[in-house]
């Protein structure tokens, strides 16, 4: 029991909390918490001025009451008044509440901003800190516009306190975060760097926090942090344990400090200085070797503390991507925790390898593991670790081993928890598709998949079936015999129906030759599912008749008395009855010619990726914190398409028209067999326009769109593999533009290889007036393909709608290298496979003026190279192209000649998608 | 780090800490959500979980909960460890610390977190360097004792 509070114990204080405590009920403790804020309320009104300790004590009772979940609307100017207070005590009660609850009345915050700046200039290192810790727990913009460009002075004086530096320097993290573009760069960055040398640890951690933020932000700035980083980090593994003191924890030295270095280190490729490269590697190796050490200690403390450094090492190894031997050696110790007794590291292997499967060095070796990981799915007691197993089988997923993981994950399927069945049922959808050497055993995963989580299985998932029979008439045949089979089980799921229903429709008559499937047989099999079904279900049946009725004579009269009964003509939904009563006329008055051209099989679809890899994506995608990293959010993870994936659309006959025609506009021909009588209801789509994306790129600036009514401009930066664009709507009338909206959404394939997050417009704009959006943008992997933006808004009563294809093109990743002749031809010629090189030659659109081409391959981002061609007229530039999976470094050449007016373009990447896409793009723009 | 939060077995809020912005709704409605989450795993279950596009990580000490929120390439192990060294940092601060130490004092459970983490990073991981700046403030102020009576005061480790 403790017998002493420490500090000055506020009597008052402990007597309301002890007074909370006893109440029986939340009423009692309302009517409470009532009584004493009526009291502070008289209190700070009364004509007695009080006496600091009182102000502090009722100040800290407002806060235990805010505390408690209520709300507090007064005490602000009291709290602001303790910060002035000459005693420590009282003045750190008032910074608490200021942190705590912020307001962001402007009076106050000029009050609170004057007291920190008090504290600040005090010199005094115990209130400097004070005021600090205060900036960065509020973080405000006000704070940064009044401190930001102060601190970095603080942090970087000779004589500041070595705990001054430390706050100032996650303050300063901190205003970074939320008002980057109110820290300002400059002479201190250089000396931020060399803190890393600094003697004190704590201010070595601190900083090191500090310099990966800012790193990740720009990071050439800070790349003279790398050596240094990497000589600490030496310093700190091969240390003796006792050697760093209270900063060695549980006989690991320097824990948090070498998780941050690894971290820091991950926003550089690897070093190219050979001696800090094998520096580096030594570091490593020796974190690896460590792990095979007896541990120095039970406690669990000390196990977690050494795999924190493990795990950020492999991390660092696996961000590198170039280490054959470091990443099979980080496998196998992987490979090692899936059957350590800990849960937390089985959990952690199992997320860490999945990074690991899809480098192509340690692919492999991941894929050894499959019998533990299958174990792992059937055995873990723990539901998030058996989530993680899902996904590791997912990522070491290939042609070899594609039957056994779907076999394993359908099994599992069948108990798994239902939280996690959806996911599944994507993720064996998506591979019975990537991996079908056969397209039977595709047809067979899917309808198992409808049988043991017919629940789970979305729309997309049974579309794409469809669209995939569709397309393969070697596999029509096999998919008619196995849902017809299917269809015989008493009680299947409605999902079967639809499917089964759709194929029969189309391919029934490819087993019809068989008395055991006859036309009639068929029918009958289908109809006895009909009243059992929804409504949506039901109209697709009904559709599968008039299909029945074309591909077999023989049944028509069977099927129309079907049509006429009163449950079809007179049914209450008007979607069923106009269904039936069409196809009862087009029946009886079509001639068969024209029955079968209405009828006819439906056309292939045009090939497409799979809306199901989008639908997972959502799913994995974010959820809905906001304003938290939004920065590292998926644009198509929002709302308005969960609401459309609902996996029952509760008779809306929208959902007809939608379907098989997923997120793309009919394509034509394909005349969808539920279209066939109602007048195309589609929602007409809007041509993207692309008039001026390829002026844009080699420039960042300037006019996307015009039309009459609105301008829309761009301003865009690159850094690395992160980019923002702003973008401006200009309202050219007069009168205001309503319910203004603009997304930005991607073709399929670009999903996964380009984040781009918009942030939300004001709804309306002025006449005349323009508006600002920022789009976040991220790029994966490299892509070719260009996201677009949309545009609505109500101007004089009609909606506009627009889409512009936005220029965000891979060569915008690009980071220039400067690099010697010598250099460059040697990188040349190692990359001189034939996928790896692109050429085109390719006649002049402009006239072929030398300082205009050269200013267009600068645009285009990388490094333009003097003295490296011998022919003094051509042009050759280098660059690396950074996405957040990898970099890949870039060479080219462009020849002119000027006779012939012609170009010879010549790229050369170690990818050949890059290559190609460079290449395309360049070659436009001269 | 994106937050912290204690909460007792019975659910009740102990300590909140945030190092984003947030409306104190959508801190209302997370708090409710990751306290439900976390009180309904099982004692053997993994000290991590998935939630929203953020990485959880827990572990319980006696009647209170820890529970961090970190991003996606946050460490989850050394988080642990941050939320161990917090405890230890309590336990040595208030001697055996138990639950009712840090609802009486809680002001001091917040001092001490500000010594240790701030913006979300550790600052000071060295237990020695962070009682001392708090027991420098505290030299200045009188100790006072008090009688708790019967209240639940199991230690945390």
């Amino acid at each position: 029991m403790p017998a002493v509070s420490k500090g000055d114990g506020m009597r008052g204080l402990a007597v309301f909390i002890s007074d909370i405590r006893n109440c029986k009920s939340k009423e009692a403790e309302i009517k409470r918490i009532n009584k004493e804020l009526a009291n502070i309320r008289s209190k700070f009104k009364g004509d007695k001025a009080l006496d600091g300790y009182s102000k502090k004590k009722y100040v800290c009772k407002l806060l235990f009451i805010f505390l408690l979940g209520h709300d507090i609307d007064f005490g602000h100017m009291e709290a602001v008044n303790l910060l002035s207070s000459n005693k420590y005590t009282e003045k750190q009660i008032g910074y608490l509440f200021i942190s705590v609850l912020v307001n962001s009345n402007s009076d106050l915050i000029r009050l609170i901003n004057n007291a920190i700046k008090n504290d600040l200039a005090s010199r005094n290192p115990t209130f400097m800190n004070l005021a600090l810790h205060c900036i960065a727990n509020v973080g405000s913009r006000e704070m940064a516009e009044a401190f930001a460009s102060e601190i970095p002075g603080i942090l970087v004086a000779g004589d500041t306190m070595d705990s001054v530096k430390q706050s100032a320097a996650l303050c300063l993290l901190r205003l970074n975060r939320t008002s980057p573009d109110l820290v300002p760069m400059g002479e201190w960055t250089a000396r931020v760097v060399h803190l890393l040398n600094d003697q004190h640890l704590g201010v070595v951690t601190a900083a090191t926090s500090l310099i990966t933020t800012l790193a990740q932000k720009s990071p050439d700035d800070f790349k003279t942090s790398i050596s240094l980083a990497v000589a600490r980090l030496s310093r700190i593994v091969t240390s003796a344990s006792i050697d760093l003191q209270d900063y060695t924890y549980y006989f690991v030295a320097a824990p948090w400090l070498s998780v941050k270095l690894l971290r820091l280190l991950q926003c550089y490729p690897p070093p190219e200085d050979a001696a800090l490269r094998s520096r580096l590697t030594e570091c490593l190796e020796t974190i690896l070797n460590k792990a095979q050490e007896p541990p120095k200690s039970k406690k669990v403390q000390h196990s977690n503390a050494k795999n924190a450094v493990l795990f950020e090492a492999i991390s660092l190894i696996i961000h590198h991507d170039s280490e054959p031997t470091l990443l099979v050696r980080a496998c196998n110790q992987l490979g090692q925790f899936l059957q350590h007794r800990e849960t937390n590291l089985r959990y952690l292997a199992l997320e860490s390898m999945c990074t690991l499967a899809s480098s192509e060095f340690s692919h492999e070796a991941v894929k050894t593991h499959i019998e533990t990981v299958i174990n792992a799915l059937k055995t873990e007691r723990d539901v998030s670790v058996r989530q993680r197993a899902v996904d590791l089988l997912y990522a070491m997923c290939d042609r070899s081993n594609a039957k056994q993981i779907v076999a394993e994950m359908l099994s599992y399927l069948e108990t798994a928890d239902y939280s996690i069945r959806e996911e599944i049922v994507l993720k064996v959808a998506i591979l019975a598709e990537k991996y079908a050497v056969d397209y039977t055993w595709y047809v067979d995963t899917i309808l198992n998949l409808i049988r043991i989580a017919g629940d789970y299985v979305s729309e997309e998932v049974w579309y794409r079936v469809i669209q995939i029979v569709i397309n393969r008439d070697d596999v029509q045949g096999y998919a008619a015999k196995t849902v017809f089979e299917a269809l015989q089980a008493p009680a299947c799921h409605e999902n079967l129906v639809k499917v089964g229903g759709y194929i029969l429709g189309e391919f029934g008559n490819l087993i019809a030759g068989d008395s055991r499937s006859s036309p009639l047989v068929q029918f009958n099999l289908l109809h006895s599912k009909f009243h059992l079904c929804s409504v949506p279900t039901r109209a697709l049946l009904l559709s599968a008749y008039i299909k029945f009725i074309n591909l077999f004579p023989e049944v028509k009269a069977t099927i129309q008395d079907v049509l006429r009964s009163d449950s079809q003509l007179r049914n209450a939904d008007v979607e069923l009855q106009q269904r039936a009563v069409e196809y009862l006329r087009l029946s009886c008055i079509a001639s068969t010619d024209i029955l079968a051209t209405v009828l006819e099989e439906m056309p292939p679809f045009p090939e497409r990726e799979s809306s199901i890899l989008a639908k997972l994506k959502r799913k994995k995608g974010p959820g809905n914190l906001p304003d938290i990293n939004d920065a590292r959010r998926n644009v198509n993870g929002n709302t308005e398409h969960s609401e459309k994936t609902e996996p029952t659309n509760k008779g809306s006959t929208q959902s007809f028209t939608d379907l098989l025609n997923l997120n793309s506009a009919p394509s034509t021909g394909a005349s969808l067999l539920v279209d066939v009588f109602s007048d195309s209801s589609t929602l007409a789509s809007t041509d993207v326009s692309e008039e001026n994306f390829f002026r844009f790129v080699c420039k960042n600036n300037g006019v996307i769109f015009e039309n009459q009514l609105l301008q829309i401009g761009l301003k865009s930066e690159y850094r690395q593999n992160l980019g923002r664009m702003y973008v401006f709507y200009g309202n050219k009338t007069s009168t205001q533009f309503l319910s203004f909206s603009s997304s930005v959404t991607s073709p399929d394939s670009l999903n996964t290889q380009l984040n781009v997050h918009a942030k939300t417009v004001d709804p309306i704009i002025e006449g005349g007036a323009q508006v600002q959006q920022i789009l976040n943008i991220e790029c994966v992997s490299d892509f070719t393909d260009a996201p677009v933006l949309n545009v609505q808004f109500r101007y004089g009563g009609t909606l506009q709608n627009l889409a512009v294809k936005l220029p965000v093109m891979l060569n915008k990743f690009f980071q220039p290298t400067e690099m010697t002749s010598q250099d460059f031809f040697q990188r040349w010629k190692q990359l001189g496979a034939p996928q790896q090189e692109v050429q085109k030659i390719f006649k002049s659109k402009h006239p072929m003026d030398t300082d205009v081409t050269k200013a267009k391959i600068i645009g285009f981002g990388v490094a333009l190279l003097d003295g490296v061609d011998p022919n003094p007229e051509n042009f050759v530039g280098a660059g690396v192209i950074h996405s957040k999976n990898s970099q890949v470094g870039c060479l080219l050449r462009l020849e002119p000649n000027t006779q012939a007016q012609m170009y010879r373009l010549t790229l050369r990447t170690s990818r050949n998608s890059v290559s190609q896409r460079l290449c395309d793009l360049l070659s436009e723009q001269f | 780090m994106q937050f912290m939060l204690l909460f007792s077995r019975q659910g009740k809020l102990r300590l909140q800490k945030w190092y984003v912005p947030l409306s104190d709704k959508e801190k209302k409605k997370i708090t409710r959500e990751l306290v439900q989450t976390v009180l309904a795993r099982k004692p053997k279950m993994c000290s991590f979980l998935e939630w929203r596009d953020l990485k959880i990580v827990y572990k319980r000490y006696a009647s209170l909960y820890f529970c961090c929120a970190i991003e996606d390439q946050d460490n989850e192990l050394i988080t642990l460890e941050i939320i161990h060294r917090y405890v230890e940092l309590l336990d040595k601060y208030f001697g055996s610390v138990c639950e009712l130490d840090i609802i009486f004092n809680f002001e001091k459970a917040y001092f001490i977190l500000d010594e240790f983490l701030l913006g979300g990073e550790a600052q000071e991981t060295s237990k020695k360097n962070v009682l001392k700046a708090i027991e420098q403030a505290d030299l200045l102020q009188e100790s006072q004792s008090e009688d708790w009576g019967s209240l639940p005061n199991e230690e945390l480790l």
